[in-house]
């Protein structure tokens, strides 16, 4: 009955930008919120237009009612559940048990199948690869309705396609994955300063060579001999006996009033933030959610970006020596008068089988730039380096590049990728706002917007 | 507290779901009752893994099949060896003019939400009766306090079931039965899936909250979130020549 009821509301992805109208599906029951649905999204995090409907008329499913574990056997580590559970729900299950998820990004507020569809990336990246290299299996519901189970052996291809495939192969419904056991419920970190890109990549380097969890934050805001500073984290499971035994308390989060910040504000906050993280020696106790999902303990922290939301550049460097693109890529920013409120770095291990996936052998650089006018133009600059520098970009938090752009990033990538979909949807049932824009896929029908709400929703305010 | 054998009708989904997770993880014995064998297995498993392991019971009861009722509350208190509490959060919602579109739909929700669900509740009142007392908790709606224009026959339903639960307080309080009233305001779940959330509309948790307080502190009735206590309280004194002309 409910079903009859369509109503349009307001979307956006993490960026707020763009914000789009379209019809959301949720129920208990993904497998009934699928059907009919053109793409299926999760909580959102992705930042662009990934998780964002073609057209007013293509319906959305949302995963994040269907969130039932499964299965979970403790003696094998591996644990089967509905695609919408969140992974702040599956960290407060994992971790009295000893175990965790072998994978996290920098946020828990992510479901299954969102780190499935982006085979999303942690810290812990030059060691444990992406999430995908632990899923196991994924039960899909394809375009035509059909329901099907698909792992390695039943077919690769597809399964491969769906690691990163941002939700064109399929609706994901079900995830089975392998956890990893940890020695305590606590990490250890340390924190290194440094004063310029070059420092920062060799630091991470280093800090790579002999910990399992490392990125890297600079101040893309300070001035002067301030410029680049930066440090390095690096930071491991603590053992047994270096923790206490009670399990540290729940992550709390404070949400953060939606008042836009001024760059002067945010360039003082990193102030005192960047000169007390040079100023801290040697290792700390923390609770594992401070090293992996910082920026959770500040509930809608993307608001204070404004109207005009967030747009995420997150390039990859490539090769053994990316240094000079890295060095190039800032220049470029800075050249465009482009500033990133954060800038955080990361130092990849080999790449996995998911065919859109974004990780690789080099660096990848996120840049957090507010949305203006001039963001576009400035975006365009971005991926040209880094197109030149023969890498690419992570479409999970894209928003504005060009579809020629990523054809000449992804040449050899994208026709594989587009093989899969002829093969399980020739007729591109499944598509995205992002589909739309750089894959080719049709506009969804109904209203066709105009010149000057295209140009609108194309241009931050 | 200790721990308590509960009964649920309706936990595989929404504001049910919500209030057995939070059973769960507070270590009570449970045992699911629902009309879908796939969808109670799988939130029975749910629930265990989240009650750290302990098995969660299930067994098929259809408010649309009455002969359901007395099988499924002796299993559930063969597998719990006992029976303190009994919630019941199953129940369907449809707007005013889907209603009117479809004499069927109007049939069913009265039967579903005002005559099965007094039938279940008679065999759980029997059954707890039966054992010297426990709780009956049944969600009824603040849809039920006020006539209003856009819910005559849900709030009509509501409205039969809220007094049938006065009076069985009224009728056993004194034999042990302790029967409480949850009084909901609008929450986004699936049964209000495509309406657009009015003020104070509430996640299905903050209900499940609500609940589990008014449970600690022995209610009789509960209003969740609490703020409808103070909204009804001024709507149920606005004269019928006024709600005749509000909209809502
Ligand atoms: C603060 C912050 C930090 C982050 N840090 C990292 C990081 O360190 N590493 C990293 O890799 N990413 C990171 N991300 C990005 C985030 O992990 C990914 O975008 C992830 O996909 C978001 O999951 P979600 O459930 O919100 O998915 P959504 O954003 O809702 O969707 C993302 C994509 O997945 C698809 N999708 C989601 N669910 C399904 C499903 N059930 N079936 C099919 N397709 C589906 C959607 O269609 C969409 O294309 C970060 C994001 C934020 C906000
Ligand atoms: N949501 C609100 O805004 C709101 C406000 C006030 C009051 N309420 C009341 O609160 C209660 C729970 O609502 P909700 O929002 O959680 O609804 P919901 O998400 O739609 O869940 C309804 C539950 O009832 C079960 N159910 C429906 N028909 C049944 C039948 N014939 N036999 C057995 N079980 C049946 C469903 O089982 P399946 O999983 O098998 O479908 C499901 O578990 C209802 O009584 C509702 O009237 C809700």
């Amino acid at each position: 009955m409910a079903r009859s009821r369509q109503r349009t509301e307001e979307l956006s992805g993490w960026g707020r930008f763009p914000v789009v109208r379209g019809v959301v599906h949720r129920d208990e029951d993904l497998s009934r919120a699928c059907a009919g649905a053109a793409l299926t999204r999760g909580l959102g995090r992705s930042y662009g237009d990934a998780s964002l409907p073609a057209g007013e008329t293509d319906i959305v499913a949302c995963s994040v009612r269907a969130d039932r574990i499964l299965a979970l056997d403790e003696a094998r580590c591996v644990l089967r559940a509905e695609a919408g559970l969140s992974l702040a729900a599956l960290e407060a299950l994992l971790t009295p048990r000893g175990l965790a998820c072998p994978v996290v990004p920098g946020t828990a507020q992510v479901t299954l199948g969102g780190m499935v569809a982006a085979d999303v990336h942690g810290k812990n990246h030059h060691v444990a690869g992406t999430f995908g290299r632990h899923v196991r299996a994924l039960r899909l519901a394809l375009a035509d309705g059909g329901e099907v189970e698909v792992t390695r052996e039943t077919d690769a291809e597809l399964f491969a396609a769906t690691l990163g495939g941002l939700g064109l192969t399929g609706h994901i419904l079900e995830v089975e994955c392998a956890l990893m056991r940890v020695p305590s419920a606590w990490m250890i970190v340390e924190t290194e300063p440094v004063t310029d890109i070059a420092a920062t990549l060799t630091g991470l380097a280093e800090a790579s060579a002999g910990w399992p969890y490392t990125a890297a934050w600079t101040d893309g805001l300070a001035r002067g001999s301030a410029a680049e500073r930066g440090y390095v984290l690096r930071a491991r499971w603590a053992e047994r006996d270096e923790a206490p035994a009670m399990p540290p308390a729940a992550p709390r989060s404070w949400r953060v009033p939606p008042i836009p910040l001024t760059e002067a504000l945010v360039r003082a906050h990193h102030g005192r933030h960047f000169a007390r993280a040079a100023r801290r020696r040697g290792p700390r106790l923390v609770s594992p959610a401070q090293v992996l999902h910082p920026l959770d303990a500040f509930a809608g922290w993307n608001r204070l970006y404004g109207r005009g939301g967030l747009v995420q550049h997150q390039g990859l460097l490539p090769g053994p020596d990316p240094g000079p693109a890295v060095a190039r890529l800032l220049a470029t920013l800075a050249a465009h008068g482009g500033r990133s409120w954060l800038t955080v770095s990361k130092d990849f291990g080999a790449a996995g089988e998911g065919l859109l996936s974004f990780p690789a052998p080099g660096v990848s650089v996120a840049l957090d730039l507010p949305g203006r006018p001039t963001t576009p133009a400035l975006v365009d600059a971005l991926d040209a380096l880094v197109a030149e520098a023969g890498g690419r970009i992570y479409l999970a938090k894209d928003a504005l590049t060009r579809a020629d752009v990523l054809r000449r990033m992804e040449a050899d990538r994208l026709p594989r990728f587009n093989a899969v979909r002829d093969r399980v949807d020739p007729e591109r049932r499944l598509r995205s706002a992002l589909s739309v824009r750089l894959l080719g896929d049709a506009p969804a029908g109904g209203r066709a917007a105009t010149a000057a709400q295209r140009r609108r929703r194309e241009t931050p305010r | 507290m200790s721990t308590r054998r509960i009964a649920l009708l309706g936990a595989t989904a929404g504001l049910g779901r919500a209030l057995a997770r939070r059973f769960a993880a507070r270590g009570d014995d449970l045992v699911v009752l629902g009309r879908d064998p796939t969808s109670l297995a799988r939130t029975a498993e749910d629930l265990s893994l989240r009650a750290a392991g302990r098995p969660v019971g299930m067994a098929r009861c259809d408010l649309l099949e009455a002969e359901s009722f007395a099988p499924a509350l002796e299993r559930a208190e063969e597998l719990m060896g006992g029976l303190d509490l009994v919630v019941v959060t199953a129940g369907v919602f449809a707007t005013q003019e889907e209603l009117e579109r479809d004499a069927e739909a109007t049939e069913h929700l009265l039967m579903v939400d005002l005559v099965r669900t007094i039938r279940f509740c008679e065999e759980a009142k029997r059954r707890l009766l039966h054992r010297g007392g426990g709780t009956l908790c049944v969600f009824s709606s603040v849809a039920g306090e006020q006539a209003r224009r856009s819910s005559v026959l849900y709030g009509a339903a509501k409205a039969g079931l809220t007094r049938y639960l006065e009076g069985l307080d009224l009728r056993h309080a004194g034999e042990g039965l302790h029967v409480v009233t949850v009084k909901p305001g609008f929450a986004r779940t699936s049964m209000t899936e495509g309406l657009s959330p009015p003020p104070f509309a509430a996640e299905a948790d903050e209900i499940a909250e609500a609940v589990m307080t008014g449970l600690d502190r022995g209610r009789r009735v509960i209003y969740a979130p609490s703020i409808w206590r103070w909204v009804l309280a001024v709507v149920r004194r606005l004269p019928r020549a006024v709600m005749r002309r509000v909209e809502f």
